[in-house]
């Protein structure tokens, strides 16, 4: 579960990005985070890893408080979600392989767990036949894939995606969309920012529209517009 | 190995581990070299240093041990005269050990000192060899009252103190081990600064990655470990190398050694509840002590600059 109590960001005194936010999410939903660019969505997302601290408000995810969260429990609760950022923020010198693995050797799981365990994400994200490639001998769409891939690894209840079809071509938005909704269905919690207005209409999930910080809509079923 | 086979073997041997010490030695091997090469002269100066430290200390314990006083005396005193006075010293109640060696007795030793060497043995007979007594005090304070009670003696030709030869390998050794201790700690200081430079340029270097393995979770311990390794592995190659190339110029100056000690069988290093532990000859005890001491401070230097590094470039 997450919740947004009276959240409130500002990056400074003439900056708000969120203004008094209040959202629930139970285990399991399927949110579309959606508005222009600067509405807010990327900073929740980033406000759920702590990458950022509210200025005001309480951020629960299940029962941990996380703007009241030490420092040292930080790793452990970015390893309770799995995050598929705008610009993949993936290990350019290691393989495909190696960087799903990453979040694996993380856990501390053993070798042949790790091993196990990538040949099923490799299936899911339809990358097996390129485990052994650099990320640089990959396309766009497979960078993206690799970044859900790390992100689902370690079999995290909550999966936080920032713009994963961005700069894709329908096509291979939907495959990542099918991925994503296969994941759903497992029992994962999924909230998507994203701009992609199709992708939003013809999936019929929950709908949170922001617009300068504030969250104007919110829709079981809902519509970009 | 047709493309299918080479593809199954590369996921067998799928590497999902952290990218290991060699391939970051591959990518920046100059920093790597310049570390473990500085490693390697400071614990080779301080292999040198403790053979040339541990060799003194074995020299002064062997002389330690000797007769303390030695007297020669004249080819007119006789052997009656002589036990006379060794009465008149042991009524001291200060004589330790003595022994009487005779001018063939005396002979023999010279031959045996030089036993490869038949020019110099054929040039020496008996005659020319003094007689000596070898006086062990029970005390070094008793020695010169013994001296002054043979000097009194008709037929004394010189008296010996191995005193002065003992008072002047005190000094030499601390000596030595002074230098030796002022040098070692600059050189483990420029070590130090060298490593803990190094290790923080790759943080740098690497700042994107950290920055991404926080982000999925990783703990401050994972992202550090590879650095901290990465010191201690440079400390341990660098103590190797240093271990091998000491030996082997040991071992290379063993002859030169021999005949340097000449008459000294063995130079004691440690004596502990019946155990003596010989710097000289080579023992590979001896190899084996001088490779663990190295080891072990390859390892600190290593740990040390790469932990102080760490918690300086990599605050979480």
């Amino acid at each position: 579960m997450i919740l947004f109590d009276s959240v409130s960001k500002k990056y400074s005194r003439s900056t708000t990005a969120l203004d008094d936010i209040n959202l629930k999410v139970e285990d399991g939903e399927y949110v579309f985070l959606v508005g222009p660019s600067g509405a807010g969505k990327t900073t929740i997302l980033r406000l759920l890893i702590r990458d950022l601290l509210p200025n005001h408000g309480t951020i629960l995810l299940d029962d941990w408080e996380i703007n009241k969260l030490p420092v040292r429990k930080l790793p452990y609760l970015r390893r309770k979600v799995g995050f598929v950022f705008q610009d993949f923020k993936l290990l350019s010198d290691r393989t495909v392989a190696e960087n799903i693995a990453v979040s694996l050797e993380i856990l501390g799981k053993s070798r042949s767990d790790i091993d196990r365990r990538i040949d099923e994400v490799l299936k899911i994200v339809h990358l097996d036949s390129k485990e052994n490639h650099f990320i640089g001998q990959l396309s766009y769409g497979e960078q993206q894939r690799v970044a859900i891939g790390r992100a689902i690894a370690g079999e995290a209840k909550i999966l936080l995606a920032d713009e994963p079809t961005g700069n894709l071509d329908p096509k291979t938005s939907w495959e990542i969309l099918k991925i994503i909704s296969d994941i759903n269905k497992s029992g994962t919690t999924v909230v998507m920012a994203t701009h992609n207005v199709d992708i939003v209409n013809s999936l019929k999930k929950r709908v949170v529209v922001l617009s300068s910080g504030k969250i104007v809509r919110d829709e079981h079923k809902g519509k970009y517009s | 190995m047709n493309t299918r086979e080479n593809i199954l073997n590369m996921t067998k041997n799928r590497s999902v581990s952290s990218i290991s010490f060699f391939q970051r030695l591959r990518r920046t091997p100059y920093q790597s070299i310049a570390a473990i090469f500085m490693i390697f002269i400071t614990l080779f100066v301080m292999g040198v240093f403790l053979f040339i430290a541990g060799g003194l200390s074995g020299i002064l314990t062997y002389f330690e041990s000797k007769p303390q006083l030695t007297v020669f005396f004249k080819d007119e005193k006789d052997k009656a005269s002589i036990d006379t006075l060794i009465d008149k010293l042991k009524a001291t109640g200060r004589v330790a050990t003595y022994k009487y060696i005779s001018k063939d007795q005396a002979l023999a030793i010279y031959r045996e000192q030089n036993k490869n060497d038949p020019l110099l043995l054929e040039m020496v007979t008996a005659d020319i060899l003094p007689a000596s007594l070898e006086i062990s005090a029970t005390s070094p304070e008793y020695l010169s009252g013994l001296a002054d009670i043979v000097k009194k003696e008709p037929g004394i030709d010189e008296v010996v103190f191995q005193k002065d030869v003992v008072d002047t390998l005190v000094s030499w050794t601390s000596t030595v081990r002074k230098i030796g201790i002022v040098f070692i700690f600059f050189l483990f200081i420029s070590t130090f600064f060298i490593l803990f430079t190094s290790i923080g340029m790759k943080i740098a270097l690497k700042k994107e990655e950290i920055e991404i393995l926080k982000l999925v979770g990783a703990t401050p311990w994972y992202i550090r470990k590879p650095f901290i390794y990465e010191g201690v592995t440079y400390g341990l190659m660098g103590a190797t190398g240093a271990w091998v190339i000491v030996s082997v110029i040991m071992l290379y100056l063993s002859p030169f050694i021999t005949s340097f000690l000449k008459g000294i069988p063995a130079l004691p290093l440690l004596e502990m509840s019946g155990f003596t532990l010989q710097i000289w000859p080579f023992s590979p005890a001896i190899f084996l002590l001088l490779w663990v001491v190295l080891l072990l401070s390859g390892l600190i230097i290593g740990l040390f600059s790469s932990l102080v590094a760490v918690s300086r470039y990599l605050r979480y």
